[in-house]
């Protein structure tokens, strides 16, 4: 079995709204632990097991936490990252819907070892259950004195508060986000400063995933080195993959790093559905790599997800089969994106009609070498110059079909011009 | 300071600087398109990206700090093709039939395509056409033509603190507009004009009344006669290419001649005629228990303002007409009698730095006899540049001509009204002589000069400490109005100009505003003040003359009939 | 719940804005919001109405244009896609004579599409008011509208 549910193990197993089901499986144990212990030496523990973000870009934890802890000033912020918006992964909701305090008791954890002072779930308007979820576990964690002021009768402090997203992709970017907290529409700002100096109200700010703050206890509770050891070197730890598609088997999966693609599809998802062949496979959403069925071999890891330049890590799976062709695919993506931009920025605002059209003309068979080399310049350009992670990641799935599949491109070019 | 390499040339700059202060210091030029030297970084346009060495994708210059060590290429072929695409992608959705725009050959996003030599554009026109907001005297939004740079948001929301404007939507849907995707005369538009200076192209523009001008000079039964606002003389000279600071005055006057105008007058004359009338009103309430502070109500965006935010405060304000106004009043009575013309047959032009002159002219109250117009046409300093182009005139090298009589005779005190301040020491000059009955030793009030955004002075009157203070744009406007309406107020009398360093740096100036042009025309302005053979309003020979003629005495029954007037409280359209 | 009430829920801070705009919505059967109350909440926060404006332009889930009773939003983002979700947005065009984007002309249903509703390991899947509903199939979409029709009736 390929399958390693340390972070999930307690998802369909207790119930989520029953605080006293988390405490008997050992919830809140190590908070309770990490409040006798060092911030410091806690930090070292995070770093000793080389997490890296859950959300898709896969940045060292430990140094946004060590960031926040450096800076001085009476308030500091600790969001959890809920808009999951990306198309096709499911696996934070499976995780607030499930074990809703393993997350609140995460955030606790950084807050402490960050001294922090407050904290947002920020949660997609789309989740209603996740939200409903997470309301009650907060309140249950209130009235165990879990959060608000001098939580277990210690010196710290620490509350959350539940925000709800109001329908736009892009708030999952962090000052995106941090924008929309502040009630206003989700752009984001210039970076630098960057959040942990300046973020919500100005203030300093952290911001982690939803899974990423789920892992936390878990680290704290089995020690970095040990947490270390599962894994593969660049990607340690264990991954919640959101399989979709046609697959036998859809879900939530909880690996360790290093397992194969073909494995989880073929081992967790029990293969193509009904019996059909597979054409392509989309890696972490609408913004991820579109690759065929020969790289099915690659590793899940950060490290050889890096080539994509996608927020490929968030690990989602969408296994599509032969019956769809990639510009039904990349024309469901530009259309995804288009609608998703939030127009502050020129390649992203106007790039993804112009992507669309020139799709079309592959889709009507009228496209000529020129609109060949347009799509893979735009879709470059809006790689290089767009201002933030959606325009950057969207033209993922161009770019890589035009390396993977170019034969389907020049298969729809007009047959007078080849 | 940092090292860095920039186009393998090694670089020492200020620690701080972004790669586009650091390029343009060492004359290194970087295109940019949404950057605008006294706004924020908005980093949206994408046009300024460079390479950088050790980094994946392309970083804005404009945006990016520099750093030791940095290796920057500012024209590799990956930056050049990204700045071409995005540029395209601009005019692809974008009104670009240039020559019939008022931008052409002024157009920033014009200009960068030509420097870009984009001669084709590989992507289809995805515009699709949306109405013109054209419902008012002052402005003109063509949306087809906005390129979402955000400046015209930054300048309403953060420079005046208005806000009318923002981006609604999303999406290649964006667009800038105001709620509702109303007009700007149902909203609290001030028609300040800051936006339309700083539009890098034709979206946002100055309605133009070149033709109705044109129309006139060339009916034979008009009289047609022009005022000359006193910030045009230090900023008409740049429609011509000249420097900016560049003191034009006599040159204006002949150039207007050509044109055909049958008189040329300096509204600076009525500016005198304010500070005596506004003068007198703040002794008046200052000595009888009157409305304080009071306020200056030369502004016509300052005035939209308040009737609009804050219609608490109206009895604040200076009952005074602005200058412009004054001459429209006494040009179609004083003066159409003095010349046996009729009324009706006279017909006012204005030369002003201002869009919100426009709407001023057309307010019902400003009419001395009913169902005309004081001021029939405004036009701003940009339209008279075009004017000049159009009949081929060779501004520069111009001969000079005095203005016309009765109108010609001025002071300094007036042509200090251009700058921000200047209302308020020409004021001063005036009531400080009046009420002390002593000449001022020094009549340079330099606290008010310049661009803070609040400058203060205290004075004597009758051996009493005032307190008198000026506001630089809208933002600071606020301020003020905020403590006024609180009653918190320490002053006796406060100047409000609503343009960042007064009508110097109005919204209907030349293009290319920014901080320098603003200090070179201020320059220039205090230089004519300090050339000027009588430098106090009360000491204007002319003014005098016509208090004895015509209007018997400040805030008498005829000054109060054709120089005052009276504000409302009103929600954008005009309820009047 | 009125305006007034749901306002003085919260501080005039300009930061509550988008928690106003969703609570507020949430309440209105046309799950639309008037330019008069954009200016009643813009004068509650000392904000301009174009800001408070823009902040409804920019989410999906917050509107200007009055809908039906009932908001029927698809997913039809790539693992419904690739799972029959164009068969279950044509039955709902059917049994509802409108495309996506539209209102039947009783008011009782506007059918659009939404993003990802992250239920796609059971696509394909819609959300109604924002219940949701997965594994669909024609049949199931039917079952479904006509339970509603018969709510309202």
């Amino acid at each position: 079995m390929i399958e390693m549910r340390l972070v999930s193990k307690r998802c369909g197993i207790i119930n989520p709204l029953s605080i006293d089901d988390y405490q008997k499986a050992d919830g809140y144990e190590t908070f309770r632990k990490a409040l006798a212990r060092d911030k410091i030496k806690l930090i070292e523990e995070i770093e000793k097991s080389a997490l890296r973000g859950r959300g898709g870009a896969g940045f060292p934890v430990h140094l946004k936490i060590m960031g926040l802890a450096k800076e001085t000033g009476p308030v500091k912020y600790v969001i959890c990252n809920a808009d999951e918006g990306e198309p096709g992964n499911f696996k934070d909701r499976y995780l607030m819907e499930n074990d809703p305090h393993a997350i609140i008791e995460g955030m606790l954890i950084t807050a402490y070892m960050a001294s922090a002072t407050k904290g947002f779930i920020y949660i997609r308007g789309e989740y209603n259950h996740a939200y409903n979820t997470l309301e009650w576990a907060i309140a249950e964690a209130r009235r165990l004195k879990l959060l608000g002021d001098a939580i277990l009768d210690t010196e710290f402090s620490f509350d959350i508060e539940l925000r709800s997203g109001g329908g736009s992709y892009v708030c999952g970017e962090e000052f995106a986000l941090i924008e929309s907290i502040e009630g206003k529409p989700g752009r984001t700002r210039v970076k630098p400063p960057f959040p942990t100096q300046k973020g919500l109200y100005g203030l300093p700010t952290l911001i982690n995933n939803v899974e990423t703050f789920a892992t936390i206890p878990l680290i704290i509770k089995m020690g970095g080195k040990a947490y270390a050891r599962i894994g593969t070197k660049s990607s340690t730890g264990t991954k919640l993959i959101s399989l979709s598609g046609n697959v036998n088997e859809k879900g939530v999966f909880e690996i360790p790093f290093g397992v194969t693609i073909r494995q989880v599809i073929e081992e967790l998802g029990h293969g193509v559905a009904n019996g059909r062949k597979l054409k392509m496979v989309q890696l972490g959403g609408a913004c991820g790599p579109i690759i065929p069925e020969y790289m099915l071999d690659m590793m899940i890891d950060f490290e050889r997800f890096e080539e994509f330049e996608s927020k490929t890590g968030a690990g989602a799976i969408i296994v599509i089969d032969d019956r769809f062709d990639i510009f039904d695919i990349l024309m469901n993506v530009v259309g995804f994106f288009e609608h998703e931009s939030c127009g502050k920025c020129t390649p992203c605002r106007e790039g993804h009609q112009q992507l669309r059209i020139i799709l079309q003309k592959f889709i009507d068979k009228t496209a000529g070498v020129k609109d060949l080399v347009s799509l893979e310049s735009l879709a470059r350009v809006m790689h290089q110059t767009s201002l933030c992670g959606l325009g950057q990641t969207s033209p993922t799935a161009i770019i890589s079909t035009l390396r993977y599949f170019r034969d389907d491109y020049i298969d729809r070019m007009d047959s007078l011009i080849l | 300071m940092v090292n860095l390499r920039i186009n393998n040339r090694e670089l020492a700059v200020a620690e701080g600087s972004t790669i586009l202060e650091a390029a343009r210091t060492n004359n290194i030029k970087i295109p940019t398109l949404c950057h605008y030297p006294d706004l924020g970084i908005q980093s949206d346009c994408r046009i300024c990206v460079v390479e950088i060495e050790g980094q994946k994708g392309l970083a804005t210059s404009c945006s990016t700090i520099v750093r030791d060590g940095m290796v920057v290429k500012t024209n590799s072929p990956r930056v050049l093709n990204a700045r071409k695409t995005i540029t395209e992608l601009i005019l692809a959705n974008h009104d670009a039939n240039c020559t019939a725009c008022p931008k052409n050959l002024s157009c920033e996003l014009q200009s960068l395509a030509n420097k870009l030599g984009i001669d084709e554009n590989r992507f289809q026109s995805v515009l699709t056409l949306s109405p013109l907001d054209e419902g008012n005297p002052a402005l003109i939004r063509n949306p087809n033509r906005c390129i979402k740079c955000g400046r015209c948001v930054d300048v309403c929301k953060n420079i005046q603190g208005v806000g009318v404007l923002e981006l609604m939507g999303r999406s290649h849907h964006l667009k800038i507009v105001p709620a509702f995707d109303h007009c700007l005369s149902d909203l609290f538009c001030t028609y300040c004009g800051q936006c339309a200076a700083v539009c890098p192209v034709g979206a946002i523009t100055e309605k133009d009344d070149t033709d109705i001008v044109w129309r006139a000079l060339n009916h034979h039964d008009k009289h047609v006669i022009v005022q000359v606002a006193p910030a045009i003389r230090v900023s008409l000279a740049e429609e011509a290419n000249m420097n900016p600071g560049t003191v034009c005055t006599g040159k204006i006057v002949t150039a207007l001649k050509l044109l055909g105008f049958d008189q040329v007058f300096d509204t600076d004359f009525t500016a005198d005629l304010t500070i005596i009338e506004e003068g007198n009103e703040l002794i008046h309430r200052l000595t009888s228990g009157g409305v304080l502070p009071m306020m200056t109500s030369c502004c016509p965006g300052w005035i939209n303002f308040a009737e609009q935010h804050y219609p608490e405060i109206l009895p604040h304000i200076s009952s005074c007409k602005s200058p412009q106004q004054m001459f429209g009043a006494l040009a179609k009575t004083y003066y159409a009698e003095k010349m046996g013309l009729e009324p009706a047959n006279v017909f006012v032009v204005s030369i002003m730095p201002c869009t919100a002159k426009k709407y001023e002219a057309g307010r019902k109250e400003m009419r001395a006899n009913e169902d005309l117009p004081d001021v029939d046409v405004v036009l701003t300093t940009r339209e008279l540049g075009k004017m000049l182009r159009q009949m081929g005139i060779d501004f520069a090298n111009l001969a000079e001509t005095p203005f016309d009589d009765p109108f010609g005779i001025t002071t300094g005190a007036a042509a200090i009204f251009g700058a921000s301040g200047g209302v308020m020491e020409a004021a001063l000059r005036t009531v400080y002589e009046v009420v002390n009955g002593e000449p001022l030793t020094n009549l340079d009030f330099t606290d008010v000069r310049g661009l803070d955004g609040v400058k203060e002075t205290v004075v004597k009157l009758a051996e009493k400490p005032y307190r008198f203070a000026v506001a630089n744009n809208l933002k600071n406007a606020r301020l003020m109005a905020e403590a006024v309406k609180a009653g918190t107020s320490p002053y006796a009398f406060i100047e409000v100009m609503c343009c960042p360093g007064g009508c110097i740096g109005g919204g209907g100036q030349p293009y290319g505003t920014i901080t320098k042009t603003r200090l070179d025309r201020i320059k220039a302005t205090y230089q004519v003040d300090a050339a000027m053979p009588i430098r106090k309003s009360h000491e204007n020979p002319a003014i005098a003359k016509l208090y004895q003629e015509y209007l018997d005495r400040p805030l008498g029954e005829q000054s109060h009939n054709l120089l005052h007037t009276h504000y409302h409280a009103r929600r954008g359209k005009p309820n009047n | 719940m009125s305006l007034e009430s749901i306002l003085s829920k919260f501080t005039k801070a300009e930061t509550n804005l988008l928690e106003i705009l969703l609570q507020y919505q949430e309440t209105k059967t046309d799950h639309a919001i008037t330019e008069a109350e954009v200016g009643q909440i813009a004068a509650y926060l000392g904000v301009t109405e174009t800001k408070v404006a823009s902040v409804i332009s920019f989410y999906t889930l917050l509107s200007m244009k009055p809908k039906g009773r009932y908001v029927i939003q698809v997913c039809k983002n790539i693992p419904c896609f690739v799972n029959e979700q164009t068969a279950i947005t044509r039955t709902l065009e059917k049994i509802l004579g409108i495309h996506a984007g539209e209102t039947t002309a009783n008011n009782l249903f506007t059918l659009e599409y939404t993003s990802c509703l992250g239920c796609c390991d059971n696509a394909p899947a819609m959300r109604i008011d924002g219940k949701i509903y997965a594994n669909l199939t024609p049949d199931k979409v039917k079952a479904i509208i006509s339970e509603y029709r018969g709510r309202s009736s």
